[in-house]
C-alpha cells in the first residue's frame, strides 16, 4: 500500500522504472524534486498542482466537518458536535484564553481556531492515503499564513501604541539597559521585525519537509532493497516507514499547535503595555 | 525532470502556491468566522445558562425543602409544647383531685369520730341515770339487810343516799380530769 501510493505521490520518482539493488541500478534517492509537481490541469490559464489541490480540499474538508458540527448545534451535542466543541474548545481555552486572557482574546478566537485546524490538515495531507503529501512542506503555504500573522501584529502594534511606541515595542526599549542600549534595540529590531516572520514560517515548514523526506526515503528504500538478500533489509525500511508515519502523525499536531501558540504569543506581544 | 530545474530553493515560495494557500485558509476562516463559531457559541451560552438555571432551580428546591423543615420541626416543637403542658394539667387535676379527696376523707372520719362521742356521751348519760336508780335501790337493800331492820324513816333515808351519790360522783369527776 505505502509503496503503491508513494507512486502517485512523487511521480518524479523512479518507481515506474522498476529499479532494484543489485539490477546495477542506482539509489534513486529523494531530494527537492520530491517537493514539485508538474501542473496537473489548468484553469483559464491558471495551472494547479497537487499541493495546490491539496490545500483547496483541505479546506474544503474542514469547513464540511465544522459545518457537519456546528451548522445546527444543539445544546444537548451529537457525536460530531462534541468532537467538533472538543476541539474548538480546546484551542479556544488551551491557547487563546491562556495567552491573551479572555476579554482581549475572545476577538481572536475564530483566526486562531481557523489557522489550527488549517495547518493540522495540511500537515495531515502527509499520512492520508493516496495524497501523502504535506502541503506545508512547500514553503509558500507557512509563508502566507506567516505573513498574514506578520501583518496582523505589526499594524496591531501600531495600533496599540503608536508610532513611537510601537517602535519602543519592536526595539525592547528599556533605559535601564544604559550603555547597552542601542546594541540590544538594533538586535531585538532584527529579531522581531525580520527574523521573527521568517522562523515562524520555516519552523512548519522545516519540520514538515524533513518528516515528508524521511517517509519518502524508508518508502523507497523498501522497494529498491526488494531484490535477493536484499529483502530482509527491506523488511526493516518499511518497518522504519511505518514508524517515521506514526512520529509524523504527533509532529504534525504539535507543529500546528506551536504555529498557533507562536501567533497568540505576537499578539499578546503587540496588545501589551510597554515597560 | 525539468521542473527541478526551474525551482531549486525550497525557501523561495513559488507565487501561485502563495495565494492559494491563502485563499484555501480564507475559506476555512470566513466560515468559520461568519457562520460556524458564532453558531456554536451562541449554544454554548444557551447551555452555560442552561445548567445555571437548573443550579438556580435546585437552589430554590433546596430552600423550599429547609423551609418545610423548618415548619416541621415548629409543629413538632409546637405538639410537644402542648403535650407536655397536658400533662402538667393532668398532673395537676390529679392532686387537686387527690386533695379534694382527701379532705372529704378527713371530714367524714371527723364526722364518724364525732357521731361516736356523741353516741358514746348519750350512753355514759343513760347508763348513769340507770346506775344512780338501781344503786340507790340496791343499796337500800344492802343497808336493809346489814342493819336488820327495815327504815321507816323515808325522809332520813332518802337524804343518806343523796349524799353517798354525791359523793360517789365527786370521786368519778375527779378521776376523770385527771385522766
Amino acid at each position: 500500500m505505502q509503496k503503491e501510493l508513494a507512486v502517485s505521490a512523487d511521480q518524479t520518482l523512479a518507481f515506474e522504472t522498476d529499479c532494484h539493488i543489485f539490477d546495477g541500478c542506482g539509489f534513486p534517492a529523494p531530494g527537492l524534486h520530491s517537493f514539485v509537481f508538474k501542473p496537473m490541469f489548468t484553469v483559464g490559464g491558471f495551472e494547479f498542482n497537487k499541493a495546490m489541490l491539496l490545500a483547496l480540499l483541505g479546506s474544503v474538508l474542514i469547513v464540511w466537518f465544522f459545518w457537519a458540527a456546528f451548522a445546527k448545534p444543539k445544546v444537548v451535542p451529537g457525536k460530531v458536535q462534541m468532537v467538533g466543541e472538543a476541539g474548538y474548545d480546546f484551542i479556544r481555552r488551551g491557547v487563546v484564553y491562556e495567552t491573551l486572557g479572555k476579554k482581549e482574546g475572545e476577538k481572536y478566537v475564530p483566526l486562531i481556531v481557523s489557522l489550527f485546524f488549517f495547518v493540522w490538515i495540511m500537515n495531515l495531507w502527509s499520512v492520508i492515503p493516496l495524497a501523502q503529501f504535506p502541503v506545508t512542506s512547500i514553503i509558500a503555504f507557512p509563508a502566507g499564513l506567516a505573513i498574514m500573522v506578520y501583518v496582523l501584529w505589526v499594524s496591531l502594534t501600531f495600533k496599540r501604541h503608536g508610532f513611537v511606541g510601537a517602535f519602543k515595542n519592536f526595539t525592547g526599549y528599556d533605559k535601564s539597559l544604559g550603555p547597552v542600549l542601542p546594541l540590544a534595540m538594533t538586535i531585538e529590531f532584527f529579531s522581531n521585525l525580520l527574523v521573527r516572520p521568517f522562523t515562524h514560517a520555516v519552523r512548519l515548514f522545516a519540520n514538515m519537509f524533513a518528516g515528508h523526506l524521511l517517509i519518502v526515503m524508508f518508502t523507497i528504500a523498501s522497494w529498491y532493497l526488494l531484490n535477493g538478500v536484499g529483502i530482509a533489509y527491506a523488511g526493516v525500511s518499511f518497518l522504519m516507514a511505518v514508524v517515521m508515519t506514526a512520529f509524523e502523525l504527533f509532529i504534525q499536531a504539535v507543529q500546528a499547535y506551536v504555529f498557533v501558540l507562536l501567533t497568540c504569543t505576537y499578539i499578546q506581544g503587540a496588545l501589551a503595555e510597554h515597560h | 525532470m525539468h521542473l527541478a530545474e526551474e525551482e531549486q530553493n525550497p525557501l523561495v515560495p513559488p507565487i501561485p502556491e502563495l495565494v492559494i494557500g491563502l485563499i484555501a485558509f480564507g475559506i476555512v476562516f470566513f466560515f468559520l468566522w461568519k457562520k460556524l463559531l458564532p453558531n456554536i457559541n451562541k449554544v454554548l451560552d444557551e447551555r452555560r445558562e442552561a445548567i445555571e438555571g437548573g443550579i438556580e432551580q435546585a437552589d430554590a428546591a433546596k430552600l423550599e425543602a429547609q423551609q418545610t423543615l423548618e415548619q416541621y420541626k415548629e409543629k413538632l416543637a409546637e405538639a410537644r409544647h402542648e403535650a407536655a403542658r397536658m400533662r402538667s394539667e393532668a398532673e395537676q387535676r390529679g392532686a387537686e383531685l387527690i386533695a379534694e379527696m382527701r379532705a372529704e376523707g378527713q371530714r367524714q372520719r371527723e364526722d364518724i369520730i364525732a357521731a361516736g362521742h356523741a353516741q358514746i356521751e348519750a350512753d355514759r348519760k343513760q347508763a348513769t341515770q340507770v346506775l344512780r336508780q338501781d344503786v340507790g335501790t340496791l343499796a337500800t337493800e344492802l343497808a336493809g339487810k346489814l342493819v336488820g331492820e327495815s327504815l321507816e324513816d323515808h325522809a332520813r333515808q332518802s337524804r343518806t343516799i343523796d349524799r353517798f351519790l354525791d359523793g360517789l360522783e365527786d370521786g368519778a369527776s375527779r378521776a376523770e380530769a385527771a385522766r
